[in-house]
């Protein structure tokens, strides 16, 4: 069992929990995930491993409640257990002692993108960084990332917090303004990575992106998450999570993560999850 | 005077239209008088076919004596020193290709039930036998199984049994393997095969679950760590594609997936259980094997109006065990013999119908299989609603990639050396799916048992541990 260690409320919706899990933090690297289920009926979810520390052997993660299964590992305390945790998942990121990069967090997106740009910043590349969200309250990290980054700029959707628009609106205008980027890595919803990659790749600045595709069990043996990256078939939990964004078929991979939309609801409804 | 009949004692089963609407076990097994009947059809041959035709060489004569005898407990004994999960194999073993395929009495008529007198034995000791406690002398040597299938679990228990002290790494949340996530409840009660893992966990193994090996350790931590040996059984999971347009559709899944929503996360009774699973009214399933008929089977209970198996060459040629084939056809399964498809077309991004074309089977050649090649300008098109495929399995190439100077074959497979299961590693052996593709339970169960074997005699011969 996997013991809740930390659990802390950073909005409405989202919440960061630091969890007992061994094996998971003695390995992990940023871009890795966990599959986790909260009880012994539950569903395997996966999460971004947002922070690791390797001597206390504890795991964060940062979750925001959509259905069932994030809501009732809302609903976990400190002390209490969570059934399974299985990691490290997927590639580590593959993170270049570029110059300059540019990163980019939608909403909960935040979470998977600290890691990597904690990282890139230890390797002295130099950071700016664009966290969105619907308003003031629903940006997070702001203050973890501001500690290592040179500029955070802010896009919310009722202008509480930085710009008034999207992250992309504020992507354009620092590339208008002349900013140059060797790489722009993009975590958020699959909107949000779609609309960046659409700017950036008319400047050919390499995009990587990071996919959450429905799955199972996290090693390659159901196919559920399978997506299409250039011509070939990959399966996200192993291949990736971060592809070239260039090569990303994102309209494939949002109609794919809505197959269980009506069930998801009925479930919702059902077990009183919202 | 052995019992002459010509035929197996009939097994009672669920009556067709009944089960092919829930997930209850189909062939019910046989009560203690058909068993003790069958098992006086067993001419106790002195040269004994049968157990050289059982991958683990289980005491057929033997056993079926015990049982003639009313000393079940005894049979149970006898059974259970070469084979550590009799209530499994009595089900699912293929046994007209096996222990039943050279029994002498197939000669002239059917052949001695093997199977499933072996499962009656089982079931009987699950029921009313009394625990066993095993005196184990430990001898403090340290030895990893990577995964739980079968493979692993039969070389845990042997090893166990000799005194190691054996840990298994597991991927998922439970062990089991395939037998867990692949074969249906309805065919193999997850019930049982707990009750038959239990059993070996009791000789002492200890279980970690949700660990990758790949991800979570590596095969040289492993070394590093202190286990003298290593087994790898970890299985041919990996789903093959057809590489067709439209598989991305949403609508088709991988028989993999299908089986694991519904076996592993219980999607047939969602949403008490919270994973889900879209089955539709019409469903094509594609491929000839046992996964096949399962997925058929298994989409057939979830309230499938029609369920199609396509397969590529003939009836004659199905891969599957006999016994499934049957029962898929008395639950209502279509079979569509030599048809491949070609397409899967969609309509906003949902399978809506599927393009197949007709085969035939060529001239043998060399090899003796005769391939199937299409017919020109016999395309069709067929309404479906879901697509599962079930074309086959490799082996992931998650510990491959990360276990330097583990020699594999080009499909992936781990190469061994036949004898022993050693790999081109030292002290890391392998067997089961990973190194034969995917292939049976026994098999696999037999290939862990070599190598616990093996393992004992090198690590004993080792006098520096
Ligand atoms: C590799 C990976 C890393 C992830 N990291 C994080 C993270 O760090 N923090 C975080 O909050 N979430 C993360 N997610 C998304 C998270 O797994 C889902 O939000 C979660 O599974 C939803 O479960 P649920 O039962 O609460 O909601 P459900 O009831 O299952 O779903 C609610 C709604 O969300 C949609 N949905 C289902 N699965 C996903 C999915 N995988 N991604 C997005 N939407 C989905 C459904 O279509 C439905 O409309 C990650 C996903 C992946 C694949
Ligand atoms: C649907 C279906 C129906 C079948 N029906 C029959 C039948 O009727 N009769 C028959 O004889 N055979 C049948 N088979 C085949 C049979 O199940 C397999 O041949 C057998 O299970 C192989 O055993 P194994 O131990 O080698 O591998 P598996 O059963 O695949 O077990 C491998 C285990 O290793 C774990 N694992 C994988 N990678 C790792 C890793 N990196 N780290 C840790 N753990 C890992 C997996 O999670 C799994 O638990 C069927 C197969 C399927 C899929
Ligand atoms: S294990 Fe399988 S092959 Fe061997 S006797 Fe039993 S049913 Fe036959
Ligand atoms: S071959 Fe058949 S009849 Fe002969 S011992 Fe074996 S099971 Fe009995
Ligand atoms: S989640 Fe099953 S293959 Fe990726």
């Amino acid at each position: 069992m996997y013991k809740i260690l930390e659990k802390e409320k950073l909005n409405e919706l989202v919440y960061r929990m630091v969890i007992n899990a061994p094996y998971v933090a003695r390995k992990c690297e940023p871009g890795q995930f966990v599959i986790l289920r909260v009880d012994e009926k539950g569903e395997r979810i996966p999460l971004t491993i947002a922070d690791y520390d390797r001597e206390k052997e504890t795991v964060t993660i940062i979750f925001q409640v959509l259905g069932y299964s994030t809501k009732l590992l809302s609903e976990k305390n400190i002390g209490d257990s969570l059934q399974d945790f299985v990691g490290p998942l997927g590639k580590a990121s593959d993170l270049k002692k570029h110059k300059r990069v540019l990163g980019i967090g939608g909403g909960v997106g935040a979470a998977p993108l600290y890691p990597q740009i904690k990282k890139l910043s230890e390797m002295g590349v130099e950071l700016d960084v664009i966290l969105g969200g619907r308003s003031k309250d629903f940006i997070i990290l702001d203050d973890k990332f501001e500690a290592i980054c040179n500029n955070v700029y802010y896009a919310t959707d009722d202008g509480t917090k930085g710009a008034k628009g999207f992250v992309t609106d504020v992507l354009k205008r620092l590339l208008e303004e002349g900013n140059k980027y060797d790489e722009v890595i993009a975590i958020g919803p699959l909107v949000m990575m779609k609309a960046v990659v659409g700017i950036t790749k008319l400047q050919n600045i390499k995009t990587s992106v990071s996919l959450n595709p429905i799955m199972i069990d996290g090693t390659g043996m159901c196919g559920g998450c399978r997506v299409t990256v250039g011509d070939e078939i990959k399966f996200a939990c192993v291949d990736g999570p971060d592809f070239d964004g260039f090569l990303v078929d994102f309209d494939e991979c949002i109609r794919r993560q809505g197959m269980y939309k009506e069930e998801e609801h009925a479930c919702r409804i059902g077990l009183g999850g919202d | 005077m052995p019992n002459m009949s010509l035929n197996k004692v009939k097994m009672p089963e669920q009556d067709p239209k009944v089960r092919n609407k829930n997930f209850n076990e189909v062939a019910l097994g046989y009560t203690k008088e058909q068993a003790m009947e069958e098992a006086t059809r067993c001419l106790n041959c002195k040269h004994k076919p049968c157990v050289s035709g059982c991958p683990v060489n289980v005491p057929i004569p033997e056993f079926i004596k015990e049982l003639t005898k009313g000393n079940l407990e005894k049979a149970y004994e006898l059974i259970t020193k070469e084979n550590n999960l009799p209530a499994i194999c009595g089900r699912v073993c293929p046994q007209e290709n096996q222990c039943e395929k050279v029994c002498v009495r197939g000669i002239k008529g059917e052949p001695v039930a093997i199977g499933r007198l072996e499962r009656f034995v089982a079931d009987y000791h699950m029921q009313k036998g009394e625990k066993r406690n095993i005196d184990i002398k430990k001898n403090g040597i340290k030895v990893a199984v990577v995964g739980g299938g079968p493979a692993g679990l039969t070389c845990a228990g042997d090893l166990a049994k000799l005194g190691y002290d054996v840990t298994i790494f597991e991927a998922l949340h439970t062990l089991g393997g395939v037998l867990m996530y692949g074969i249906p409840e309805f065919r193999l009660p997850k019930k049982l095969v707990e009750e038959e893992i239990e059993t070996i966990i009791n000789l002492g193994v200890e279980i970690q679950k949700n660990v990758v090996v790949g991800r979570s350790i590596t095969i040289d931590e492993l070394i590093k760590e202190g286990y003298k040996a290593i087994f790898v059984g970890s299985g041919a999971g990996l789903p093959k594609f057809m590489g067709i347009e439209g598989e991305n559709l949403n609508g088709v899944y991988a028989a993999n997936e299908f089986l694991t929503r519904i076996n592993l996360m219980k999607a047939y009774d969602f949403p008490n259980s919270p994973t889900p699973v879209k089955v539709g009214e019409k469903v094509a399933v594609i491929g000839g094997g046992n996964v096949a008929m399962d997925a058929a089977r298994t989409a057939k209970r979830l309230g499938a109006k029609e369920v199609y198996i396509i397969y590529r060459r003939g009836e004659e040629e199905l891969p599957a065990r006999k016994e499934e084939v049957i029962h898929a056809k008395e639950e209502g399964i279509v079979f569509k013999f030599l048809n491949n498809p070609k397409k899967i077309n969609g309509e906003d991004g949902w399978v809506k119908s599927i393009e197949c074309v007709e085969m035939e089977l060529t001239e043998a050649d060399e090899s003796g299989r005769r391939r199937p090649v299409e017919i020109k300008d016999s395309n069709y098109i067929m309404d479906i609603d879901t697509v599962i495929v079930a074309i086959g399995q490799g082996p992931n190439p998650l510990i491959r990639q990360t276990t330097p100077g583990l020699k594999t074959k080009e499909w992936g497979g781990i190469v061994v050396e036949e004898e022993t299961m050693e790999t081109s590693k030292e002290n890391v052996y392998a067997g089961g799916d990973v190194v034969t593709g995917a292939a049976t339970v026994i098999l696999a169960m037999g290939a862990g048992k070599k190598a616990a074997k093996a393992i004992h005699q090198k690590l004993q011969g080792d006098k520096n541990l």
